[in-house]
């Protein structure tokens, strides 16, 4: 009971708060307290404290009556910046959207009402989630509380360092090429992107819908879990959205051992710190008895080029509707509304934003659509292919998250290919479609270090269980960075 | 094949945009319809706020569905959407979901009435080939006032539905009436109201020239051309146009134009090197939509006969002069009103059909103003509000050939059903106008007549041979009998009696 209520996890606090033990007033208190103190982590777009109250008084009001609304009844979760919630700003870090209040929830946001969660506050990330280091945001760059000197990774910056930071016990980011996964593994998290589908995308600004998930932070595998199954569930609002027809649960085989597949050939170039942590976690799963198996391939390494074709291509029309017109920066002293929409989209998109609508909007070109989007497709579709015919031989595919620590702040801002190679390791689950895990393993240079597993479509649980197994056995659960 | 008097052959492809009959818009649950105050009719998704996603309306889905069955397409077993990306303010995403690749409806024809020699009679039935039709989101409306724009996004993500001919049209007449075709068939089938003034039904006209026999020549689109006169008159000044570019030996330059209706003018809008790339791709956020055979086979089973399979039918197993069907035919409610009377009565179609047509018609027209029972100001009766059933008319004609009333009667109990909606029977009663067929008064009062001095000379003129004269014994007949007797009987007694 010494511990301070912010070092404790969700499902520690959610059976405090069960027992009457605290109150969600006095976590959102004491949690508030942090977040002052430590502002210089950059987590916070906006953090209202009236209205954070006000959910934790709604909240023991309901515990005192015995109508609790279940587990995550009181706990705060911490909302990317980029996720709708009802008269709650909606920036995604962009002078676009600066003072943008939302009318509408998410449809993430209404299921965590719903189960009683505090919606709390908005957190940084790179403008537009575009950006693996949260450095493109335009209300500054989130700081990795392991060391304020570095990124916490992106896009998701903002959610991994609060969550990292013990400013809240749980967020939600959104994960289009890694964007839950690299600050998870940067910022010594458990994060999940699940299969594309399972979680509803209504309310999620888009980036590119075709790859975009949202998905949970926390620093422990069963909170990971608990706030996913607070989100995966059908939504008539998204069409891509999987009915409850489409739904089945996929669990480690009983009758013979766990099965990792390990693909070799793309650890090259991993940094020796890195690879020792997680060589280190494969002998782990040798010697708790699971079977290592190598496997191909071939495609991956297309996954990035293919990625920045695809990605641009929809973000390139995704971001078509912020022209000054109905909703967000508008330019002043315009000729004329057509000039107004131009110069309304140059003073409010940031230059990497800039950057992938052009790129977008080349590979869509008449002329080069065949050669840029057309082939990208093609090769999207087999990498999928072979990441399917993979997970039929094994229950996951693991390697590092990213194959380096967390970089220095500025250190790769000026370099966007070097940066786009951060998510080399994540970005063929979004290709594909398919669940995927960071969970720490251990240290390197006094840096968290996260690896990556692949599953089959819905297969979340396999992860969970993988992710499980490794965090019983390492104290690298629940810990606070500052 | 049809030249016009310089000897070039005019190619016509017309794409014609309706806006579906539905409750909801496209993609959007937000509902729609004439008339609201501006942006009334939105939500987060018309708007196109960050985060929103587009779920298809089944209801906008199945009347193209409709549509495609009606013209007898093929409605493929799925169908999707892509994004056709393009900034103007009256586009909220800047981008227009639309069909590109696997549109709802595939083929198909429309069959459609030239204009014949005269209003009497029947022109040629051609047929026109539809390439396919594709179902998209309507955009908004943009105008100008004094010190800005002004942008309404009630029409935003109407269902619209794009109908893309073959080019198979050859003069404005033939545009015309492939229009006026094809309006009464979506109309007929329930899939849209074409209300043009409303801008329901919006056309683009493809037009190109060409010597009979050679290849298809370079084509202009005219745009948003919102009337038939309008689609009409474009085309007439596109052709006058293009045949004097070709006559001084220049070539058309393929290009989008607009029309200026008050100036009866088309003008160029952009030509093809200024022409949008749209840089088309699949909509990520509308998987494919699979069409059930079940759901092709539910909505065919409950589509209406087409307007001209009805006309021959009319004019085959009812006989009904062309001038009657043609009326019927462009009118589904008026078809099934005069159905029901003629099943009640089936001995005479085309006298039923004759009353609907002329006498039925022609009053609710004349109803406009004041209503014909209360005289209140009111508009034009519709048919639903006529107060004659159509078993009351049936009732009518029926009496009326088995000689209950004359013809002259007839018209009489006609204006009185019309103005009251009592049964003619319960008319015919009141005002005592059964008419009297009892062949032994009227030969009674016959043989007073014929006793009377003053017709002599008439009685005579007949015997002598003029047959005509006969006629001047029934004015003083009809007078001793109220005007009840039975005419077809007189004439029968007379000439009896008078050998």
């Amino acid at each position: 009971m010494s511990e301070p209520l912010h070092a404790l996890s969700a499902t520690e606090l959610s059976r405090r708060l069960a027992t009457g033990a605290i109150t969600s007033r006095a976590l959102v208190e004491s949690l508030l307290a942090r977040a002052k103190a430590h502002t210089v982590l950059g987590a916070f777009n906006s953090l209202d404290a009236e209205d954070v109250l006000r959910q934790a008084d709604a909240a023991d009001r309901r515990r005192a009556e015995g109508k609790s609304l279940g587990p995550l009844d009181g706990i705060p979760v911490g909302i990317k910046d980029n996720i709708a919630v009802r008269e709650q700003p909606l920036t995604c870090s962009s002078k676009m959207l600066a003072g943008f209040i939302s009318p509408y929830d998410s449809t993430v946001a209404e299921r965590l009402k719903a189960a009683g969660a505090i919606l709390y506050g908005r957190l940084n990330m790179d403008e537009f989630a575009m950006g693996s280091s949260t450095e493109t945001s335009a209300t500054g760059p989130a700081r990795n509380p392991w060391d304020t000197e570095r990124t916490p990774g992106g896009s998701s910056g903002g959610s991994a360092a609060s969550v990292a930071a013990g400013l809240v016990p749980l967020a939600l980011g959104s994960d289009t090429g890694g964007s839950i996964r690299q600050p998870a593994s940067h910022c010594g998290l458990v994060g999940l992107k699940p299969t594309y589908g399972m979680v509803s995308r209504y309310g999620l600004v888009a980036f590119a819908s075709s790859l975009d998930q949202i998905g949970p932070f926390a620093r422990n595998v069963d909170d990971c879990e608990l706030l996913f199954h607070a989100l995966a569930a059908p939504d008539a609002r998204d069409m891509t959205c999987f009915t409850a027809a489409e739904r089945k649960s996929v669990h480690l085989p009983k009758d013979r051992k766990p099965r990792l597949g390990v693909p070799r050939a793309l650890l090259e170039g991993v940094d020796a710190g890195v690879r020792a942590a997680f060589d280190a976690a494969l002998e782990f799963y040798r010697a708790a008895g699971c079977e290592l198996v190598d496997v191909a391939l071939p495609t991956a390494g297309l996954a990035v080029p293919t990625y920045y074709v695809v990605a641009t291509a929809e973000a390139s029309s995704n971001l078509g509707r912020y022209d000054g017109v109905r909703y967000g920066h508008r330019a002043q002293g315009a000729l004329n509304p057509v000039d107004m929409m131009e110069r309304s989209r140059s003073e409010g998109f940031g230059a990497e934003v800039k950057r992938r609508i052009l790129l977008g909007t080349f590979v869509l070109s008449a002329g080069y659509a065949d050669a840029y989007y057309g082939k990208a497709l093609l090769a999207r579709t087999r990498i999928r292919d072979e990441y399917l015919l993979a997970l039929q031989q094994v229950d996951a595919l693991v390697t590092p998250t990213v194959p380096s620590t967390a970089f220095r702040l500025g250190e790769k801002a000026a370099d966007p290919l070097k940066m786009y190679l951060e998510d080399l390791f994540t970005i063929p689950a979004n290709l594909a479609g398919l669940p995927a895990l960071s969970f720490p393993v251990g240290m390197a240079n006094d840096l968290p270090v996260g690896i990556h597993l692949v599953g089959a479509p819905q297969a979340e649980s396999i992860l969970f269980a993988l992710a499980r197994q490794f965090e019983g056995s390492h104290a690298l659960a629940n810990r606070i960075a500052l | 094949m049809s030249t016009d008097a310089s000897g070039w052959e005019v190619v016509i492809g017309l794409e014609v945009h309706v806006q579906l009959h539905t409750r909801a818009k496209v993609f959007a649950s937000a509902p729609w319809g004439f008339g609201a105050e501006p942006n009334a009719q939105v939500d987060p998704t018309v708007l196109g706020l960050p985060g929103t996603l587009p779920v298809v309306n089944r209801a906008a889905l199945e009347q193209s569905i409709r549509f495609g069955l009606a013209i007898g397409a093929e409605i493929p077993a799925m169908c999707a959407w892509d994004r056709k990306n393009y900034f103007y303010p009256d586009n909220p995403k800047n981008y227009q979901l639309t069909q590109k690749d696997y549109p709802v409806v595939m083929g198909g024809t429309v069959e459609v009435e030239m204009p014949g020699p005269s209003r009497n009679v029947m022109g040629e039935h051609r047929t026109i080939r539809v390439h396919h039709a594709h179902l998209e989101e309507d955009v908004g409306k943009l105008s100008h006032a004094a010190g800005g724009s002004l942008v309404d996004y009630n029409r935003a993500g109407v269902p619209l539905l794009e109908i893309v001919t073959e080019p198979d049209l050859r003069s404005s007449v033939e545009a015309e009436a492939f229009l006026k075709a094809l309006i009464a068939l979506i109309t007929q089938a329930g899939v849209a109201d074409c209300d043009m003034e409303k801008g329901q039904l919006r056309c683009d006209a493809n037009v190109s020239l060409r010597r009979p026999g050679a290849p298809l020549g370079t084509r202009s689109e005219t745009k948003n051309l919102n009337s038939i006169s309008g689609v009409r008159a474009a085309i007439e000044f596109e052709v006058v146009r293009q045949a004097r570019e070709l006559e001084a030996g220049r070539a058309i330059v393929q290009e989008t134009r607009g029309w200026n209706a008050e100036a009866g003018r088309g003008y160029v809008l952009r030509d093809k090197e200024d022409a949008h790339d749209y840089r088309y791709f699949p909509d990520p956020d509308i998987p494919s939509v699979a069409i059930s055979r079940d759901t092709v086979e539910r909505i065919r089973k409950d589509l209406p006969e087409r307007p001209f399979e009805r006309q021959r039918r009319y004019m085959d197993a009812l006989s009904l002069p062309y001038t009657a069907a043609s009326v019927l035919v462009n009118d589904l409610a008026l078809s099934q009103w005069y159905e029901t009377a003629a099943s009640a009565y089936p001995a005479n179609p085309v006298g039923i059909a004759n009353l609907v047509t002329n006498d039925l018609l022609r009053e609710l027209a004349a109803s406009a103003g004041k209503d014909p029972l209360t005289g209140e100001p009111s508009a034009a009766l519709s048919l639903k509000d006529c107060r004659i059933k159509p078993a009351a008319l049936a009732a009518l004609v029926r009496l009326t050939d088995e000689g209950g009333i004359s013809k002259q009667q007839a018209k009489e109990v006609f204006a009185e059903m019309f103005k009251t909606g009592l049964e003619p029977a319960a008319i015919v009663d009141a005002k005592g106008l059964r008419q009297n067929s009892n062949s032994d008064e009227l030969e009674a009062v016959v043989r007073e007549v014929i006793e009377d001095p003053a017709v002599a000379k008439s009685i005579a003129e007949y015997r002598a041979g003029n047959a005509k004269a006969i006629n001047a014994l029934k004015g003083p007949i009809m007078k001793r009998t109220g005007g009840k007797a039975n005419p077809a009987m007189i004439d029968e007694i007379l000439r009896k009696l008078l050998g």
